[in-house]
C-alpha cells in the first residue's frame, strides 16, 4: 500500500507513467528500493521505464499509467467513470474503506474501462487498479465489466484487459460473488460473436478475478514475475502444512503448467497487443 | 427460527446432515456413476452421472463430503480439485448433447487450497465452468444443501433456478477468513457471518436465489418426496421455456444494480 502512495503521480492532472523526465542522480531525488535486487532506484528513472527495475523487476503500476502506457495519446474515451461501489449489505467499515480507497487512489473504482486504440487499432480497455482494494471485484467492477463486454460485443470490437486483483470484494458478499458469474456471461457472449479478447495478468492476479474474466481470453498473457492464483499462497501453507515449490503461481511457474500463453515483459506490450489485434482483424474467414 | 447468522454456519457444516449421494440415492431412479474428467483424473469430492427423475433422464452433479471419518477423508471433505469441475463440466456438457436436464446439488467450504490444486489451473477450471454453464442450452437447477463455500460453490450454482436449504449458508468467503483478513482476529467469526449475509433468507431476499427449502423430516422419505416433486414440477416449467440462455443471462445480469442507482442518482 505504501508502495502504491509512494508512486501515486502527485496531482490528479498528471498522466502518470509517461513523463520521460531526464534520470537526475541527485543527492536529494527521491528512490524506490527494489524488492528483487534490493537496489535504490531513483524514482524519476522508474517512471521513465514504466515502472520496471534495470533487474527486470515490474512494480505495480496504477491503472491511469497503464492506459497511457498502452492506448494511442489521446484516443482513450472513458467509460461509465461515475460508477462506483455502494455498501448494499450495510458491511460494517466498508464506506470508510471505499472513501480510503478513492483519495489514495484518485479512482472512484478498481477498475477503468473505455475504448482506445493500440497503434491505431480500436478495441475496448479495461485496466484494474492495484491502489483501489487491491482490485477486489464488487457490484460496480462487474458491472462496468459486463457493460465493457456487452459493448464491444454490440459494436463489434475486441477487448484488452489488464488483471490485477486480490479477488472478490468480501464486503459486499454474495453480490460480489454473482459478479462472476456475470463478467463470465458477458464475455462468453462476446466470445460467441467471434471476436477477440486478451487478457493481460499482473501482479496480483488471485481468487474470484483468476476464477472468472482473467482465465476467460481467448489469449492470456502476464508480466513477468506475476503472481497468478487462486487460493493464497500462505493459506495453501497453512492448509497442507507443506512448503511450497519454488516460483509457486509466479506467472512463469503457471505458464509451465499450460494456462498462461506468454510472458510478456512492460516494454513489449504494447507491440504484442497491436500485434494480436492485426491478426485478428477481419473476424473470422469461415462461419459466424 | 431465530437462528443467529454463525449457528447457522455451523448446522450447515454438520456431520450429521445428508450429502449430496443421500440427495442421489433418494430423490432419483436408475443412478449410474460416471468417473473421470478425461484429462487428468476422477475427483472423488464431485459424484455425477446419469438417473432418472421421475421417469425423465437427467444429468445429475453433487459435490459429496462423505460421512464416515475414512470417507470424508476420500472425498477431501467435499473440497474439490480442478479435475472434479472438469467432471462435471463435461457430464454438464453431455446432458446438453443429450438434451438431459442437469441437477446439482452443492455442499462445499470451498474448492480445494493445494499446490496441486493450483498447478492444474483450479481458476481456470471454475471460470470455464462459469462461461459454459452460462450458456448450457438445457435446464439447470442447482440446490445448496449445507456449505457453499465461494467460487468452488458458484462452478456448480450458474443456473436456472439456485435453491438453498433452510440452513445451508452461501458465502463469497468463511467467517473465519473473512474476520481474520479484515480484523485480523478469527474469532470475530460471529460478527463477519452476520455481516456477510450468508443464511438461505439473506439469499432470498438478495435475490441470490429463488426458493428456501424447508428441513422438516430431514432426511426422511417425505423429505425427499417434496424436493422430487419440487424438481419435477420445475424441470417440466422450464423445459417449456425456449430463452433459458437468455433468462439465465438476465438472472445473473441484474445483480449490481445498486451501483447503477448511485450513478444515476
Amino acid at each position: 500500500m505504501a508502495l502504491i502512495n509512494f508512486l501515486k503521480p502527485k496531482n490528479q492532472l498528471e498522466p502518470g507513467g509517461r513523463t520521460r523526465a531526464p534520470v537526475q542522480e541527485d543527492d536529494g531525488e527521491p528512490a524506490q528500493k527494489c524488492p528483487n535486487c534490493r537496489k535504490e532506484i531513483p524514482v524519476s528513472r522508474l517512471w521513465a521505464n514504466d515502472l520496471v527495475c534495470p533487474c527486470g523487476h515490474h512494480f505495480r503500476m496504477k491503472a491511469r499509467a497503464r492506459v497511457s502506457m498502452i492506448a494511442d495519446k489521446g484516443s482513450f474515451q472513458e467509460m461509465d467513470a461515475g460508477l462506483r461501489a455502494d455498501n448494499p449489505l450495510g458491511f460494517p467499515g466498508y464506506a470508510e474503506k471505499a472513501e480510503t480507497a478513492r483519495v489514495a487512489s484518485g479512482e472512484e473504482e478498481a477498475v477503468v474501462c473505455g475504448t482506445a486504440r493500440i497503434e491505431g487499432q480500436p478495441c475496448c480497455l479495461f485496466v484494474m487498479e492495484p491502489g483501489f482494494m487491491m482490485g477486489s471485484m464488487g457490484t460496480a467492477v462487474g458491472e462496468k465489466i459486463t457493460r465493457l463486454f456487452e459493448y464491444a460485443a454490440r459494436q463489434r470490437l475486441p477487448v484488452v484487459g489488464f488483471t490485477v486483483s486480490g479477488g472478490a470484494r468480501m464486503q459486499e458478499g454474495l453480490l460480489s460473488l454473482m459478479q462472476m458469474a456475470k463478467t463470465s456471461a458477458a464475455v462468453r457472449r462476446h466470445s460467441d460473436t467471434g471476436l477477440l479478447y486478451v487478457a493481460v495478468l499482473t501482479d496480483p492476479t488471485t481468487g474470484g478475478v483468476t476464477a472468472s474474466f482473467a482465465m476467460e481470453a481467448d489469449v492470456v498473457l502476464a508480466e513477468p514475475g506475476a503472481v497468478v492464483g487462486f487460493a493464497g499462497a500462505r493459506v495453501i501453507e497453512q492448509t497442507t502444512r507443506k512448503s511450497l515449490p519454488a516460483g509457486f503461481q509466479k506467472a512463469e511457474f503457471v505458464m509451465e503448467h499450460g494456462f498462461i500463453d506468454s510472458i510478456v515483459p512492460r516494454a513489449g506490450q504494447k507491440q504484442m497487443l497491436s500485434q494480436l489485434l492485426a491478426l485478428h482483424n477481419g473476424g473470422s474467414r469461415y462461419g459466424k | 427460527m431465530e437462528n443467529k447468522a454463525y449457528e447457522r454456519v455451523k448446522m450447515a457444516r454438520d456431520n450429521g446432515r445428508p450429502t449430496g449421494l443421500d440427495y442421489i440415492r433418494h430423490i432419483f431412479e436408475d443412478f449410474i456413476e460416471l468417473h473421470g474428467d478425461r484429462r487428468f483424473g476422477d475427483d472423488p469430492a464431485i459424484v455425477g452421472g446419469i438417473a432418472r427423475l421421475s421417469g425423465t433422464p437427467v444429468t445429475v452433479v453433487a459435490i459429496e463430503k462423505g460421512h464416515t471419518a475414512k470417507e470424508r477423508s476420500w472425498r477431501n471433505f467435499g473440497a474439490p480439485h480442478p479435475e472434479g469441475y472438469r467432471k462435471a463440466l463435461r457430464l454438464m456438457k453431455q446432458a446438453e448433447k443429450f438434451g438431459r436436464a442437469v441437477i446439482c446439488f452443492v455442499d462445499t467450504s470451498g474448492a480445494y487450497c493445494g499446490v496441486g490444486a493450483e498447478e492444474r489451473g483450479q481458476g481456470q477450471a471454475i471460470a470455464e465452468c462459469l462461461t459454459e454453464m452460462s450458456a448450457l442450452c438445457v435446464p439447470v437447477i442447482s440446490i445448496l444443501i449445507g456449505e457453499g463455500g465461494s467460487g468452488g460453490a458458484l462452478a456448480l450454482a450458474v443456473a436456472d433456478r439456485v435453491w438453498m436449504l433452510q440452513n445451508a449458508v452461501y458465502s463469497v468467503i468463511s467467517p473465519e477468513g473473512c474476520a481474520s483478513i479484515l480484523w485480523k482476529d478469527a474469532s470475530r467469526a460471529e460478527l463477519a457471518a452476520e455481516s456477510l449475509r450468508l443464511t438461505a433468507e439473506d439469499a432470498r431476499s438478495l435475490g441470490v436465489t429463488e426458493k428456501v427449502l424447508s428441513e422438516k423430516d430431514i432426511g426422511k422419505k417425505e423429505f425427499y418426496d417434496r424436493i422430487r416433486n419440487l424438481l419435477t414440477e420445475e424441470i417440466a416449467a422450464l423445459s417449456a421455456d425456449l430463452d433459458l440462455v437468455g433468462k439465465r443471462y438476465d438472472r445473473f445480469r441484474r445483480f449490481g444494480g445498486d451501483a447503477v442507482a448511485k450513478e444515476k442518482a
